[in-house]
């Protein structure tokens, strides 16, 4: 059996090193493996099925250009997850050319983590709707955070890097990753409430 | 020991709870602050079913005319220069 990673992979080491060396077998193998993960994440993080698909591409041309600078130790996803992660804020910001949207927009205290919504969820909320709405659902909550908080709760809840790969990935410290995390995570809980809590059930009824 | 933890503390330490990354001795006062405090149960309750949520969702299938495209944008690159063999 060979040896695989937490993530349920293969130890690439070898590819990445035969795909270093020139072998476009090798390189495609890790673009198949890859090709998927990173469309999701793009779309996740540009909501747009257009510029994630410019992300996808320039994120593996960029990593075939530069695979010599990897020096294998970081995961290849994770170096290539920043790169996809740096274009898709280059696509928001383009978009919003009027606007920036930095990674390392200055960030209260966190006061704002308050919470308003107390209301009991259902046991299995996703049940109560079909595949397509549950995913409408959670794609619109998702949307609906800054980019800064989008970002990390992509990375960590939806394509399960850890905290200190995501900390990597986006170039920022552990702490800042964490606490933008719970922001995001509260946030969509607030959003999905309107969605999963129990009927009948009020925010006065456990207070 | 009692929990000394206020809803604050508790929802500074939720997600280092929620990724089963605190010390035995703050969990159980995490432990001790939710079956005190309602609220704060069900805000744990539902963080944490918000994040199971998301994770259940199966990635999307990469759509066949994206996945060709990037193949061939890969494979002209590929065509066009070689990358250097390492030392």
């Amino acid at each position: 059996m060979p040896a695989t990673t937490e993530a349920g992979v293969f130890d690439e080491s070898g590819l990445v090193a035969r795909a270093r060396d020139g072998d476009s077998g090798a390189f495609n193998e890790l673009v198949n493996r890859y090709s998927r993960k990173i469309y999701r994440l793009a779309k996740h993080i540009t909501q747009n099925d257009e510029d994630a698909e410019d992300v996808l591409q320039e994120t593996f041309l960029k990593a075939y250009e530069h695979l010599n600078g990897f020096q294998g130790q970081s995961k290849f996803y994770t170096w290539i997850v920043r790169i996809a992660v740096n274009e898709s804020l280059m696509k928001l910001r383009k978009r919003k050319s009027d606007r920036t949207v930095p990674l390392d927009e200055p960030l209260d205290t966190g006061e704002d983590t308050v919470v308003r919504e107390i209301a009991v969820w259902d046991e299995n909320p996703e049940q109560k709707y079909s595949r397509e709405e549950l995913a409408q659902i959670l794609d619109e909550a998702v949307q609906g955070l800054k980019p800064v908080f989008r970002t990390v709760f992509v990375l960590r809840d939806i394509e399960e890097l850890s905290t200190e790969e995501a900390a990597e990935a986006l170039g920022i410290s552990v702490p800042a990753v964490k606490s933008r995390l719970l922001r995001a995570r509260l946030q969509l809980r607030e959003k999905l409430s309107r969605f999963f809590k129990r009927k009948g059930d009020d925010v006065f009824a456990y207070l | 020991m009692t929990s000394l933890l206020t809803c604050k503390e508790f929802l500074q330490e939720l997600n280092d709870y929620l990724d089963d990354v605190v010390d035995v001795q703050l969990r159980r006062h995490i432990e001790a602050h939710i079956t005190e405090c309602p609220n704060c149960f069900v805000i744990l309750d539902t963080t944490k079913k918000t994040i199971q949520v998301y994770k259940g969702v199966q990635p999307q299938v990469l759509p066949e005319d994206v996945h060709a495209r990037l193949m061939r944008a890969v494979e002209r690159r590929q065509t066009a220069k070689k990358p250097a063999a390492s030392p």
